[in-house]
């Protein structure tokens, strides 16, 4: 099936030649941190997770969100997403894929990577998270290919296909949550330090990753013959209003606790977090921008008429998708360091290399999106 | 005595058995036993107060383990250090403490704790707990670098190389790795003087007699002389790490 990747009309091309040179100069940009060390990034002694892990988190929540399209479809017979459930396990490899990569710049020793696997520890989330994320990968791959090849033929998918759907749908909940486990069983860090941490992480994830499927299938129909149709469109758009919802919800819930109680080095990263600690305000904008970008998606959302409207349900969805990238993206992971176990404050912005690095590895990630959804749009054209 | 004892390690084998019983464990990991050791400072800082702005200790730690003297604060590698009681001990910081106290720095190193978060979340088990004597120790050749056990120790003992340290070091001892960029380092207790049966080097250093190194599983020994006669408190003890370096307040 790769063939149909290999023939395209121009503007694909200049996609894929564009996508190859931003992936050239982040490697380049991979390059010199190899040859410098991590000194070429802005994390630091207190703050030593940043950029790369917090997208490694983030897309994380992309890949899980799959599961949206393919439960409602597989348990519930819906038919309308019978369309659309390749498109979500494609997003899926390609979000895992990005998520392996986050990681791999951001180790010290990247050559010696295979001792995770000569070494197993059990004891250590990364561990899990590693198993967790390496059997999603395997189980959407096979999945979205057999389903897609069986397409291609006219004939229908293989009966050993389903019991590896019905696995996929609790193991992509389980990535989200072991991501969330890397950072909530940590005493030492009181701002992750919460059980609403895996919650959170699902519901941001269902909101995030629906909302940008949703952008994806209007690009898709734009360029293309092949339309998953309205009714799909229109449910997708639902489960992101709910799960936008309860993601403001989760943390409402958390801010109760954390406000009600009144425990300092509980509050200080919140306080951080929307109004800075002392003359320390580097996400403050951010994180307000975010708010009022959640606060508006969800008013389009919830009215039918601006939901149903193609122009204010791609806005609605763009506002879903760049809120919880900032909450999730930006905010989440670096507050969890400021202020620092022992109470100083040593604030984090990204560099340039790192940027680059970070746009190199979304740059293979859509690579492999472009190639992968290319292959569907031209099997649909096919059959159209 | 011999009847409690028996049945509290019962008790806690059951627990840890059951995999729920990591913190009694570790606490019947603590009690006394001929055959390990658990090595143990105790920092006196009442007279290390005295001291003023000695950093004796400091000095000698980061020459004879090769640490590199790193201008930028984002970037430092320290062993360790001084910080003020605020930051040292959060929890026990209150507005009416002594100027004294409140002023004068206190020095910090890793606590080599019985119950060690760093090695829980460590991926490689680069990061370990040595059984025999309670060091938590590092292997830097076998660090991916991956920082999770920075993200999970409450006291900040842990430093990443995030350039080359050569550079940085004045003088090179011959006889201690240089570690190389993308590994955590932290202090080891100097493991490699213990072996020889000398005492740590901030203890060796300390011209006030502030710093005592011993072992608490000997009933006889200094620091549980010390521990018996004196107030001790160690840091965040909240987070039932259980810390093996004490402080005199």
């Amino acid at each position: 099936m790769i063939e149909y990747a290999l023939q395209g009309t121009k503007k694909y091309w200049i996609l894929i030649f564009s996508l190859l040179t931003v992936i050239g100069i982040g490697f380049g940009a991979y390059m010199y941190q190899l040859s410098e060390g991590l000194v070429i990034t802005g994390m630091s002694r207190d703050v030593s997770w940043g950029l790369y892990i917090a997208q490694f988190t983030f897309l994380v929540g992309v890949a899980a969100s799959a599961v949206m399209v393919v439960l409602p479809y597989y348990l519930h017979n819906y038919k309308a997403f019978g369309k659309m459930t390749i498109l979500g396990e494609f997003l899926a490899i390609s979000a895992v894929v990005m998520c392996g990569l986050f990681i791999f710049v951001d180790i010290g020793q990247p050559s010696r990577v295979m001792n995770i696997l000569l070494y197993p520890s059990p004891t250590s989330i990364f561990f899990w998270d590693f198993i967790s994320l390496g059997g999603y990968f395997l189980l959407n791959l096979v999945i979205g290919w057999v389903s897609l090849e069986s397409e291609r033929k006219s004939v229908a998918p293989p009966k050993w296909i389903k019991p590896l759907i019905y696995l996929s749908i609790p193991w992509a909940v389980s990535i989200h949550t072991v991501t969330a486990f890397i950072y909530s069983g940590l005493g030492a860090r009181s701002f992750w330090f919460t059980a609403i941490m895996a919650p959170r992480f699902l519901a941001s994830a269902f909101a995030a990753g629906p909302a940008l499927l949703i952008l994806l299938t209007f690009l898709v129909k734009k360029i293309s013959s092949f339309d998953p149709g309205k009714e799909a469109i229109q449910t997708l758009a639902k489960i992101v209003t709910y799960a936008v919802i309860l993601n403001v919800f989760f943390l409402l819930l958390e801010l109760f606790t954390v406000l009600y109680s009144g425990i300092d080095e509980h509050i200080h990263h919140f306080q951080y977090l929307f109004f800075g600690l002392e003359e320390y305000t580097a996400l403050v904008p951010f994180m307000w921008f975010s708010v009022i970008l959640a606060i508006s998606a969800i008013i389009l959302l919830l009215f039918p008429k601006t939901r149903q409207r193609e122009s204010t349900l791609i806005f609605a969805c763009i506002a879903v998708f760049v809120s919880i990238w900032i909450e999730k993206g930006m905010g989440m992971i670096v507050t969890g360091f400021i202020p620092s176990p022992l109470e100083t404050i040593t604030e984090y912005m990204p560099t340039f290399p790192e940027i680059l690095i970070s746009l190199g590895v979304y740059g293979i990630g859509f690579f492999i999106l472009s190639v992968l959804y290319k292959i569907v749009i031209s099997i649909r054209e096919r059959e159209a | 005595m011999g009847m409690d004892r028996r049945k509290f390690l019962k008790v806690s084998g059951l627990a840890s058995l059951s995999g729920f019983g990591v913190s009694s464990s570790a606490q019947a990991k603590d009690t006394d036993s001929k055959q390990t050791k658990r090595w143990a400072l105790i920092v006196d800082m009442n007279k290390c107060r005295e001291a003023k702005d000695c950093t004796d200790c400091i000095t000698a730690c980061h020459k004879v383990h090769n640490v590199p003297e790193i201008k930028d604060k984002k970037r430092e590698i320290k062993w360790i250090w001084k910080e003020t009681f605020g930051h040292a001990f959060p929890a026990q910081n209150h507005q009416y403490i002594s100027e004294e106290v409140r002023n004068s720095p206190n020095l910090v190193l890793c606590n080599h704790c019985d119950n060690p978060p760093c090695v829980g979340v460590c991926p490689t088990q680069a990061t370990f707990r040595r059984d025999s004597d309670g060091l938590v120790m590092m292997d830097f050749h076998r660090c991916i670098g991956c920082r999770y056990c920075m993200v999970a120790c409450p006291y900040g003992a842990r430093s990443f190389n995030w350039q080359d340290a050569k550079p940085h070091i004045k003088e090179i001892n011959t006889k201690f790795p240089i570690r190389s960029k993308g590994v955590v380092e932290k202090c080891n207790l100097c493991a490699e003087r213990i072996a020889k049966e000398q005492i740590p080097a901030c203890a060796e250093a300390c011209k006030a007699k502030a710093i005592t190194f011993g072992d608490l599983h000997d009933p006889h020994s200094e620091v549980r002389k010390i521990l018996s006669e004196n107030d001790t408190i160690r840091r965040k003890p909240h987070l039932h790490t259980l810390p093996n370096v004490y402080y005199i307040m």
